[in-house]
């Protein structure tokens, strides 16, 4: 994912001269294009969090369009009343980067895992929640964002992961849940990262011979409700899935929905990560396996709660 | 508990012959552990292999049999990100077994690619996110006073030099200075690179001495690789002034290995085989 931003961020940055391209000393040779084609609006920032997010206010507050990127921890909580106090209360555009969604970075332990980022940026006003599920997602969301005028987050995966889609999304919208494959018996919400898997689910469950609708839903906030209702209505049961705790994430948010518009709370299966540390050492594959989030675990679960 | 009995320090001139073969010995694991697991940040573990060498082998006051007494000096390796570098000592130094750098990176292990939380002795804070461990050794250096007037106890934090871009840094330098926190001292591993440029191009640390002075410290330069002098140095924390002391170490990145050091694509990458038996070599290691 983190190839096809700062390859999208280069190709917007030739269209549009008020792109600015804030890097908290990360990202290694990622950005060479973009420095190479547009030197004057890339700036290093540093091990400085903080700074490059209030930065980022003041260019927006100027017209320009700043884009802060480092991993998820950092560019999120370790700066979070920069994102609420400078960007979100001012309601400036500017778009905070992500890499490292979730447990994307298990290997590195906690202290570069971001299970509650979504929890934090979902309570602050004004601030679109993006978690693409794959780079070409990445792409649109990026495109989608720099559009408007407002504050965005997108947190991304780290490199490498599965394409979901088979080319560039022509009709992406924030808010705005894309249907992956039709099912009958069990709707799959797959929020950000965890796109992949839930596909995979939703072919074991064939296997198994159950059918599953598996949905793209990109954008925690705002959430697209015809998406949540229409899928209470038709489904016996509906699922979200994250990479992220079940305390305040994507999950929350659709079980926030479903109890404020009484529809049937019992219908709704979240699954997502425990609110606990998660010390072990090893890499993201290891740690979803311990925390039941692969393919074949989210099948088994789905499985033994239709039956 | 039992105390640590205080260890006359300056009576003790450090052995240089022995530290250095210690360190070469610690350049050596980390490289392999770097190689067997593709761990990246081995060019900042190298930059400060010597540091690590000088405090544990000579200056710090500490029983690794007895990781938490009380009377313990502690250090706290601000600069997480070089994991492997205070595994391999703590290992070395008897802390936990050596058996247990094997798990480095593997399934369901301790070693984590930052120091964890709460899970091994001798780690005193979870490190990775820079710029929090200055903030930390605050806090135990501050403990000696509120709790113990007798405690004599030093608190020790090794720093890099692209984490002294954080704010957080700064706080607690004037909180520290402020409180007269004269067990306290910092060293900062100042090897001119950070992850993806030059330090002094990012954010301007340059004079680094000179502003850990004005923000109200005993602040001295020193070379990072003079490991008899860094020995000496860390052992005689307190000065005598009531001041903080800040060591600020000129070191190499890639230190030790004459095709990593200065070279910062060794941030990221991990050696071959090859490469592995060439550094070796250098270290005079068989
Ligand atoms: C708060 C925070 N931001 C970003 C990072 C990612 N990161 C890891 S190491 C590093 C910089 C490395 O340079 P330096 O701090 O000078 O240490 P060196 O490796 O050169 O010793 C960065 C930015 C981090 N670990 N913590």
């Amino acid at each position: 994912m983190r190839n096809a931003f700062a390859d999208e961020l280069t190709k917007l940055g030739d269209d549009d001269e008020r792109v600015v391209m804030l890097s908290g000393d990360i990202g290694n040779r990622l950005f060479d294009k973009f420095k190479d084609k547009h030197p004057t609006r890339f700036f290093n920032c540093g091990v400085a969090e903080a700074n490059m997010t209030g930065l980022a206010a003041g260019l927006a507050m100027n017209g320009l369009r700043p884009v802060t990127y480092t991993i998820t921890p950092f560019v999120t909580t370790r700066c979070l009343e920069q994102i609420r106090t400078d960007v979100c209360y001012h309601d400036v555009p500017v778009t905070v980067v992500a890499v490292g969604a979730g447990l994307a970075y298990a290997g590195l332990g906690p202290t570069h895992h971001a299970c509650e980022d979504i929890a934090f940026l979902r309570a602050l006003p004004n601030l679109v929640v993006i978690s693409p599920g794959d780079a070409w997602e990445v792409r649109a969301a990026l495109r989608a964002v720099m559009k408007q005028e407002h504050p965005a987050y997108i947190r991304m995966g780290k490199k490498g992961e599965p394409k979901i889609h088979q080319g560039p999304i022509e009709n992406f919208q924030i808010g705005k849940a894309i249907t992956i494959a039709e099912g009958r018996d069990v709707c799959l919400l797959s929020h950000g990262n965890m796109l992949p898997e839930a596909v995979e689910a939703g072919k074991l469950l064939e296997a198994k011979g159950k059918s599953a609708r598996v949905v793209s839903f990109h954008t925690a906030k705002p959430l697209d409700e015809a998406c949540i209702a229409e899928a209470l209505n038709k489904f016996k049961l509906v699922v979200t899935l994250e990479e992220h705790s079940l305390i305040g994430g994507f999950g929350s948010a659709v079980a926030e929905w479903t109890v404020d518009n009484g529809c049937d709370t019992r219908k709704l299966m979240r699954i997502g990560t425990p609110d606990k540390f998660f010390k072990e050492s090893g890499e993201q594959e290891h740690a979803r396996e311990r925390l039941g989030l692969t393919a074949h675990q989210i099948a088994d679960r789905v499985i033994a709660k239709l039956s | 508990m039992n105390q640590i009995s205080p260890i006359s320090r300056k009576a003790n001139t450090p052995d240089v012959a022995f530290l250095r073969k210690q360190a070469a010995e610690l350049r050596g694991e980390v490289i392999g552990m770097s190689h067997k697991t593709g761990s990246a940040h081995l060019a900042s573990c190298l930059s400060c292999i010597d540091i690590l060498t000088a405090a544990y082998w000579h200056a710090l006051n500490i029983d690794p049999a007895k990781p938490t007494d009380d009377g313990r000096d502690r250090f706290i390796l601000s600069k997480g990100h070089a994991a492997m570098a205070i595994y391999a000592t703590l290992a070395h130094r008897g802390y936990f077994p050596r058996d247990l750098l094997e798990t480095y990176t593997k399934d369901g292990g301790k070693l984590a690619e930052h120091p964890p939380a709460n899970m091994l002795p001798g780690i005193e804070a979870a490190t990775g996110s820079l710029g929090h461990g200055l903030p930390i050794a605050n806090g135990h250096a501050l403990s000696a006073k509120v709790k113990d007037k007798g405690a004599n106890y030093r608190v020790f934090a090794l720093m890099s030099d692209g984490e002294c871009n954080e704010g957080s840094v700064w706080e607690a330098a004037m909180f520290a200075s402020a409180q007269k926190l004269a067990n306290l001292c910092v060293i900062v591993d100042y090897n001119k690179w950070q992850a993806t440029a030059r330090s002094n191009e990012t954010l301007q640390l340059s004079p680094l001495r000179e502003k850990w002075e004005s923000f109200g410290w005993d602040a001295y330069e020193i070379d990072g690789h003079d490991i008899g002098a860094v020995a000496t140095a860390l052992a005689d924390v307190p000065n005598g002034s009531s001041k903080p002391v800040a060591f600020i170490a000129n070191t190499v990145k890639g230190k030790g290995v004459s095709f990593m050091e200065d070279d910062n694509n060794w941030h990221y990458r991990a050696p071959t085989a090859e490469e592995v038996v060439k550094a070796r070599q250098e270290l005079g290691l068989s």
